[in-house]
C-alpha cells in the first residue's frame, strides 16, 4: 500500500515542478547596478587570521581618536563602554581623564530634570541624537547605523569598512541615469546600491595624530577600520589565544585516546 | 533482550550489590554501554557518529543553560544581552559561539549518522523503530535549531522567524488565524520571541527522552553493521566496553578537535552578517538565508512556483518541504530489498550517490538568491528528490540482484585480511 501511494504522491510532486520548470522564465531581471558594484578591498590587520595576532595598540589609539572626532558626530557606538579602552594599553587614571571629557545623559538630582555630567569609566560611549527620529531628522531621513558591531554585521566586514570610507568618486561616465546620485547621495561603488546618504567623511589632515602618523584618508580609513574590528568583537585575541590551549590539550587526549583504541584492538581482527 | 553470550552483571562489592537490589542503574549502564552489550566487531568509523550526536546533545544543553542564565528573552533587550554575554560575562564569548557552532556540530554528526543508515540500510527490518524515532529526534532538532536561531533577535532571526511562521499563513482559510494566534501577534514580536524562548528550552529535553527511546530500540535487535548481515554468533561481536567505548573515545577527541577549530577560530564562518544588526520589522534583508542545514529544504520549499491543480505555489512548497522529510518516516517499506549494505547493492549504489549530489545541489541552491539558474536546478533538484524515495528506489529493490555476500561477520572479517596479508590485525 505505501508503494503505490507513495509512486502517486511522488508523481505529484514531479508534475508540479514540471510544470514549474517551463513556466519559470530563465532569464533574470537585469540589475544594472550589479556590473558598477566593487568587491571590497583587502584591509591587513594585525588582528587577522589565527597566527599569532594581536592588537596594534597604538593603531587603535589612532582609529578611536577618528571615532571620536569625525565619526561620532553622526554614529553612536552603544555597546562599547570607556573602561573597554583598557584594551588600547590606558591606565585607569588615562582612562579616567578620556571619560570626563564627554557629557552623559543624567538626571539632575534636585529636580529630576533630565541633565548631563562628565562620563565615568563605566558608562559607555553616548549617542550623538537622543532618538532615531533626531537622527534622521538631522541625515535627510537616513539613519547612521551604530557602529559597534559594524564589522560583524556587514559582508566583507573590515575590508568593506575601509573600501567604503576610502571608496568615495565621481560616478563614472557610462553610468545609467537611474543609478545617478540624486540629491543629498553620493556615489560609492562599494555600497550595495551604489549610493548612499554619508558624504565623504575624510579628508587628508582632518585629524592630529598624537604620535605623529601621517593622517592620510587611506591611513584614518585603515585605523578605524582596525578600532571597529576591536568594538566589534574586544575578546577576538584572548578567543585565539584560549583556542590554541584548548587545541593543543585536545590533541594531547586525542593521541592518547588513539593509542588506546589502537592498544584494546590490538589482538581482535575487525 | 541481548545475545545469549552478553557478559551478565554481577556486582562484586557490597554497595553495588545493595544497589543492584534497590535501584539496579550500574545494571542498566552495564548492559547499554558496558560490557554487558556485544556489538558487531566489524564497526566502521561511520559508527561513531550516534555517540557523537549524543555528545553534542550534551555539550548544547549545558552551555545552553548557562546561557539562559544571562540571556534576557525581551524583543527590547534580546539583541543587547547577547553582546552583554559576549563583552561583559566572563567567558560568555566562549559560551555563546560553542552554543552557536555547537548547533552545526550537531548537524554535521547527526547528517553523517542519518548518511550511514541510508548507505547501511539500517532503517530496515529488525530496526524500523530505529529510524522512526531518529526520523522524530532530527524533526525536533530542527525545531529547536530554528528557534534558538531566532533567540538573538538579530536581522535573519526576525526575518527567519516571519518566513518559517508564515508556513501556517500558507493553509486555506485557517492559516493566516492560526499563524496570529500561534505568534501573538501580526508579526514576530515579544510575544513570539518569549514562546521560542520556552520552547527552545523545553525541546532539547524532550529530544533527550526520544534519544533514551531511540537507543532502548536499538538495542532490542543490536546494533547493525557494515555487511548488514545480522550477528549469527559470538565470534561476530566484542563487548561495547572496551572495545566501542575506546573507538568512542577516539572518535569524540576528534569531533571536539574540529569543534574546538570552528568555535574559536572561525566562530562566524557559519552565520549570517545579518544577524549582527538588530531585529527590524521595517527593513527586510536583500536574501532572507536560513543557516546551512536548511539549504536542501529551503531549496524544494522555492522550488514550487506554479499554481497547479487548486493549490497554490506557497502550499505546494510547504507541503513538499515537510514531505521531504516525512517520507523518511516509509523508507522502510518504500525500499523493499532485504539486503541492507549498499556495498552488496550495485544498481541501488548507483542512485544514492545521485540522491548524495542532489542534495548537495539543493543544499546550494537553497543558499543562493532566488535567480535562474539556482531556480531551475533547485526545481530538477527537487523532482529527483522526490523521484528518488518515491519512485526509483521501490522499482530498484524489486529489480536489483545483488551481490554475492559473506554467509557471516566474522567471515567477512577474515576475507578482507586474508586479501591484505601485509596489513596487521589493528
Amino acid at each position: 500500500m505505501v508503494r503505490p501511494l507513495g509512486f502517486l504522491v511522488g508523481l505529484g510532486f514531479i508534475t508540479a515542478l514540471v510544470l514549474a520548470i517551463f513556466t519559470t522564465p530563465l532569464s533574470n531581471e537585469p540589475n544594472a547596478a550589479y556590473a558598477f558594484h566593487k568587491k571590497a578591498r583587502p584591509l591587513k590587520l594585525a588582528s587577522d587570521g589565527i597566527l599569532l595576532p594581536h592588537w596594534d595598540k597604538a593603531q587603535l589609539q589612532r582609529g578611536m581618536q577618528v571615532y571620536k572626532e569625525v565619526c561620532s558626530a553622526c554614529h553612536s557606538l552603544n555597546l562599547v563602554a570607556f573602561r573597554n579602552i583598557a584594551d588600547f594599553g590606558y591606565t585607569d587614571g588615562q582612562i579616567k581623564t578620556f571619560a570626563k571629557g564627554f557629557q552623559v545623559p543624567s538626571i539632575n538630582p534636585d529636580t529630576g530634570e533630565p541633565a548631563t555630567r562628565d562620563g565615568l569609566p563605566s558608562d559607555y560611549f553616548p549617542a550623538p541624537y537622543a532618538n532615531e527620529v533626531a537622527a534622521r531628522a538631522a541625515n535627510n531621513n537616513a539613519l547612521p547605523p551604530d557602529l559597534s558591531l559594524i564589522t560583524k554585521a556587514r559582508e566583507g566586514g573590515k575590508n568593506y569598512v575601509y573600501s567604503l570610507l576610502t571608496g568615495y568618486q565621481n560616478p563614472p561616465a557610462n553610468l545609467p541615469k537611474e543609478l545617478q546620485p540624486s540629491t543629498g547621495l553620493h556615489y560609492n561603488p562599494y555600497f550595495a546600491n551604489l549610493n548612499l546618504a554619508m558624504a565623504k567623511p575624510l579628508t587628508d589632515g582632518q585629524v592630529t595624530y598624537a604620535d605623529g602618523t601621517k593622517s592620510t584618508v587611506d591611513q584614518m580609513a585603515k585605523d578605524v577600520s582596525a578600532f571597529l574590528v576591536w568594538t566589534a568583537e574586544p575578546k577576538l585575541i584572548k578567543r585565539i589565544q584560549v583556542g590554541y590551549a584548548v587545541f593543543f590539550f585536545l590533541l594531547i587526549f586525542t593521541v592518547l585516546t588513539y593509542l588506546s583504541y589502537r592498544n584494546i584492538w590490538a589482538d581482535k581482527k575487525h | 533482550m541481548s545475545f545469549p553470550w552478553a557478559k551478565p552483571y554481577e556486582p562484586q562489592h557490597p554497595l553495588m550489590k545493595w544497589m543492584d537490589e534497590r535501584l539496579p542503574i550500574p545494571r542498566l549502564v552495564y548492559n547499554a554501554t558496558g560490557p554487558g552489550y556485544p556489538v558487531p566487531r566489524n564497526l566502521n568509523y561511520f559508527w561513531n557518529f550516534g555517540v557523537l550526536a549524543g555528545a553534542a546533545l550534551m555539550i548544547q544543553i549545558i552551555t545552553g543553560i548557562v546561557l539562559a542564565m544571562h540571556y534576557a528573552a525581551n524583543a527590547g533587550v534580546a539583541f543587547n544581552s547577547v553582546e552583554h554575554i559576549m563583552r561583559d560575562v566572563n567567558a560568555g564569548w566562549f559560551l555563546r559561539y560553542a552554543h552557536m557552532n555547537g548547533a552545526s556540530m550537531f548537524f554535521i554528526v547527526v547528517y553523517l549518522h542519518i548518511f550511514r543508515g541510508l548507505y547501511y540500510g539500517s532503517y530496515k527490518a529488525p530496526r524500523e523503530m530505529v529510524w522512526l524515532l531518529g526520523v522524530v529526534i532530527f524533526l525536533l532538532m530542527m525545531a529547536t535549531a530554528f528557534m534558538g536561531y531566532v533567540l538573538p533577535w538579530g536581522q535573519m532571526s526576525f526575518w527567519g522567524a516571519q518566513v518559517i511562521t508564515g508556513f501556517f499563513s500558507a493553509i486555506p482559510v485557517v492559516g493566516e488565524p492560526m499563524r496570529v494566534w500561534l505568534l501573538g501577534g501580526f508579526v514576530p514580536d515579544n510575544s513570539a520571541l518569549n514562546r521560542f524562548f520556552s520552547l527552545h528550552y523545553l525541546l532539547p529535553f524532550v529530544i533527550a527522552g526520544v534519544i533514551i527511546l531511540h537507543i532502548w530500540a536499538l538495542h532490542i535487535p543490536g546494533s547493525s553493521n557494515p555487511t548488514g548481515i545480522e550477528v549469527k554468533d559470538e565470534q561476530d561481536t566484542v563487548p561495547f566496553h572496551p572495545y566501542y567505548t575506546a573507538k568512542d573515545g577516539f572518535g569524540l577527541g576528534v569531533f571536539l578537535l574540529a569543534f574546538v577549530a570552528l568555535t574559536f577560530f572561525s566562530p562566524n564562518l557559519l552565520g549570517h552578517p545579518d544577524n549582527y544588526i538588530p531585529a527590524n520589522s521595517l527593513s527586510t534583508p536583500a536574501h532572507i538565508v536560513p543557516e546551512w542545514y536548511f539549504w536542501p529544504f529551503y531549496a524544494i520549499l522555492r522550488a514550487f512556483t506554479f499554481n497547479f491543480l487548486w493549490i497554490d505555489a506557497k502550499l505546494w512548497g510547504v507541503i513538499a518541504m515537510f514531505a521531504s522529510i516525512a517520507l523518511l518516516f516509509f523508507l522502510p517499506w518504500l525500499d523493499s530489498s532485504p539486503v541492507k549494505s549498499s556495498n552488496y547493492r550495485p544498481l541501488y549504489r548507483i542512485f544514492f550517490w545521485v540522491l548524495m549530489a542532489d542534495i548537495a545541489l539543493l543544499a546550494v541552491c537553497g543558499m543562493k538568491p532566488a535567480e535562474q539558474p539556482w531556480v531551475i536546478l533547485s526545481q530538477l533538484g527537487a523532482a529527483y528528490y522526490f523521484a528518488h524515495f518515491l519512485i526509483i528506489l521501490p522499482i530498484i529493490s524489486r529489480i536489483e540482484r545483488p551481490l554475492p555476500m559473506p554467509n557471516s561477520i566474522t567471515e567477512a572479517v577474515l576475507a578482507k585480511h586474508a586479501d591484505k596479508p601485509s596489513e596487521t590485525a589493528a
